[in-house]
């Protein structure tokens, strides 16, 4: 054994939807333990990207590897209990159900409750303290009462982050989770994401580049679903086609 | 985060059993309730009643497993409930006949069994799919299993049913099941250990999750579940207790026949159900308790009661579509508040207009009731114990006048109420901080 396998590998990764080809053959390697941003413009495919990882999207060509393992084309639930687990860019919660009751469902199946239908939930004592220690990360526990789809929209961004770390998941995926957020409330965040990405990997879609060249070990360029440059962020923001493509705009 | 430097919250779920009266009040005032009611109710009719409302009550919880909790829309929840019952009473026959020393008390169980077993099966069809694909599933193993009843002479019975005698088996501690109130308490002892089965279920992991289903099938995933599993579990111990309602109706009968498996079966179940509430897990309680009562009360005065039942059910689901238990559960916040007599005028208000709507139209299908379909027996008759004649000009005045300005000042009168209870709401919340 050299090296071991990375966390995470995209190999050839490809994307049809009809004609038009939205990944076009993305290869990208990110180790255990890295935090990882990928960015670029509106469009480029970034989100289409993680719904192929996390098993939203089946992909039309080349291979996901989960630690060495192929995932490509499984089922959500089953990435997701390979240790994956992601955020939405589009509030994704369960809208009637309380903000706690929301965690909480989150953390059952990590906890190896899964379908059990004989134990009484409200007794699960470390579901129930999981779900506290969520709730307090993210600054909810005043709302825990509150059915989710009350929540005003940064409450449910927040939420939106609570579920994807409650069931403690080594491989994390966040699509812009500070999106929408105030200055104080994405300081907020990001000092969470770099708490519960401490000891996982992380993989994030941003477009606030103070966040991105706060948080990320390596930065992935994502244009019209290619890869144009993989690197530090000190490099990457050195990167004349970066630049160009992307960096350009943001400053526009 | 440490539990010190958790800032102490009051009310959050602590995990920690309250006192057994403040867990297993409802359950025990509900246990009480029931053994004294056919004392309180004490005629044979109200007997009569009240183990149709038992039997209906697990029939609609057991339909809410779907609907309500998990978000499923069935057609054909009759079928678990006809094939418990035909079970049920083909074991009854077989033990009558064989002297297997079973008393009558446990044959539901048959019925609870076979519920299961034919849930598993189309269950394993029809929740591969959600949504509307679901639905149209359901209404084709309703059909399915509708048509078959009627090829399958030897099992089902033909036209008449299939007919048991629930006083032939093992007696008990001398129990018979002759008279109607043993009867009773046997359907109420199932009723009340279904209902706290149901509600315990409710309150498990896989409860809460298909919940999570219910409000966003594509999350549940990501959290780890699969969703055509959750569904699956769900339609089948949606079935076992839908059996076990069907063994009770034949118990109750000493008849089943293929009617009790029929669409107009699950339709009655999918009316309780939802003009009870299907947000609560009381709704269908209320539910198949009112709408047995108006069965039962409706078809002793007219012959067209369905058609009240169809006007309930529109009128419930443009005005109410939360059903009974939802209006309730949306006083409760003003109750605590002491708000509510803020409100109470206004309902009352409201009540007076859409009453005297409702006697107009009610007015209207009588009268044409009595001149197309009673056309021999003359014009004369009587409503509200007041005698006309149904083709005079006069009474139709009357009736329209009462539906139109009733209608008009019912939505009048709803909108102020609305308006009330919104002002109201607010003042609660404000004297009571927090939702
Ligand atoms: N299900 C789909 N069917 C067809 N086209 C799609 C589908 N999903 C995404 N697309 C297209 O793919 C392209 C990439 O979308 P994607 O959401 O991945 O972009 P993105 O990089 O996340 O952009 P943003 O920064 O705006 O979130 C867009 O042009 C979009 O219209
Ligand atoms: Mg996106």
């Amino acid at each position: 054994m050299t090296s071991p396998a990375p966390a995470l590998e995209l190999i050839g990764l490809r994307k049809k939807f009809g004609a038009m080809e939205i990944i076009r053959g993305v290869n990208l390697a990110i180790p255990s333990g890295e935090r990882h941003a990928v960015i670029g413009p509106n469009g480029a495919g970034k989100s289409t990207l993680f719904h192929l990882v996390s098993g939203r999207y089946r992909p039309s060509g080349g291979s996901i590897r989960l630690r060495g393992e192929d995932i490509a084309g499984k089922a959500p639930q089953l990435i997701y209990r390979r240790g994956l687990s992601r955020s939405f860019q589009v509030t994704n919660i369960f809208p009637r159900l309380s903000v706690w009751e929301n965690v909480r469902c989150a953390t059952l199946w990590s906890m190896g409750y899964k379908y059990s239908f004989w134990r009484n939930v409200e007794r699960l004592a470390d579901a129930r303290r999981r779900t506290e220690e969520i709730l307090a990360e993210i600054n909810l526990l005043d709302r825990w009462r509150l059915p989710a789809g009350m929540l005003t929209y940064a409450e449910q961004r927040a939420l939106e982050i609570g579920l994807a770390i409650a069931g403690n998941a080594d491989i994390l995926l966040l699509d812009e989770p500070t999106a929408g957020m105030s200055r104080a409330e994405t300081e907020r965040v990001v000092s969470l994401i770099r708490r519960v990405s401490e000891k996982r990997t992380l993989l994030m879609i941003e477009h606030d580049m103070g966040v991105v060249f706060d948080l990320a070990d390596r930065i992935s360029v994502l244009v019209y679903g290619e890869v144009i440059a993989s690197d530090t962020p000190k490099r990457v923001k050195a990167n004349a086609a970066v630049q160009q493509a992307y960096l350009g705009i943001e400053v526009a | 985060m440490s539990d010190i430097a958790r800032p102490p919250l009051p009310g959050l779920p602590s995990g920690r059993a309250g006192g057994v009266l403040a867990t297993y009040g409802v359950w025990i005032a509900a246990a009480v309730v029931l053994a004294v009611l056919p004392h309180v109710f004490a005629s044979g009719l109200a007997l009569t009643a009240m183990c149709l409302m038992g039997t209906m009550i697990i029939f609609a919880l057991s339909y809410n497993m779907l609907l309500g909790q998990t978000g499923l829309l069935s057609f054909g929840q009759a079928v678990f409930f006809g094939l418990g019952g035909f079970l049920t009473v083909h074991a009854m026959n077989v033990a009558e006949s064989g002297g297997v020393p079973l008393p009558l008390a446990v044959f539901p169980l048959f019925g609870g069994v076979a519920g299961l077993a034919f849930g598993v099966i189309f269950g394993a069809v029809s929740t591969r799919r959600a949504g509307t694909a679901f639905a149209m599933i359901t209404l084709g193993v309703a059909e399915l299993v509708s048509s078959s009843a009627l090829i399958l002479r030897h099992f089902f019975g033909g036209e008449e049913g299939v007919t048991t005698d629930r006083t032939g088996l093992v007696h008990l501690f001398g129990l018979t099941f002759g008279p109607q109130i043993q009867v009773y308490y046997l359907i109420a002892v199932w009723c009340f250990v279904s209902a706290a089965a149901m509600y315990a279920l409710t309150c498990t992991p896989f409860g809460r999750i298909c919940n999570a289903v219910r409000d966003n099938p594509e999350r549940a995933g990501f959290i780890g579940y699969d969703t055509q599993t959750v569904r699956f579990i769900s339609f089948s111990l949606s079935g076992l207790f839908a059996g076990i309602a069907g063994g009770l109706a034949a118990i109750n009968f000493e008849i089943m026949n293929a009617a009790q498996l029929g669409l107009a079966q699950s339709g009655t179940v999918i009316l309780m159900t939802y003009i009870g509430g299907v947000g609560d897990f009381v709704g269908p309680i209320i539910g198949a308790i009112l709408v047995t009562y108006l069965q039962v009360a409706l078809s002793d005065v007219t012959d067209v009661w369905q058609l009240y039942f169809g006007l309930l059910f529109i009128g419930m689901v443009i005005f109410v579509p939360d059903g009974i238990a939802g209006l309730l559960a949306r006083q409760r916040p003003l109750l605590l508040a002491r708000q509510l007599h803020r409100v109470a005028p206004f309902y009352a208000l409201a009540l007076v207009p859409g009453l005297a709507a409702i006697t107009g139209l009610s007015m209207m299908i009588e009268m044409t009731n009595q001149l197309a379909v009673h056309v021999s027996d003359g014009p004369a008759m009587a409503f509200l114990y007041v005698p006309f004649d149904a083709d005079a000009p006069l009474p139709w005045l009357v009736a329209a006048t009462l539906l139109a300005a009733g209608t008009w000042l019912f939505l009048r009168a709803a909108r102020a109420a609305r308006h009330a209870y919104d002002e109201a709401l607010a003042a609660s919340r404000a004297r009571g901080r927090g939702p």
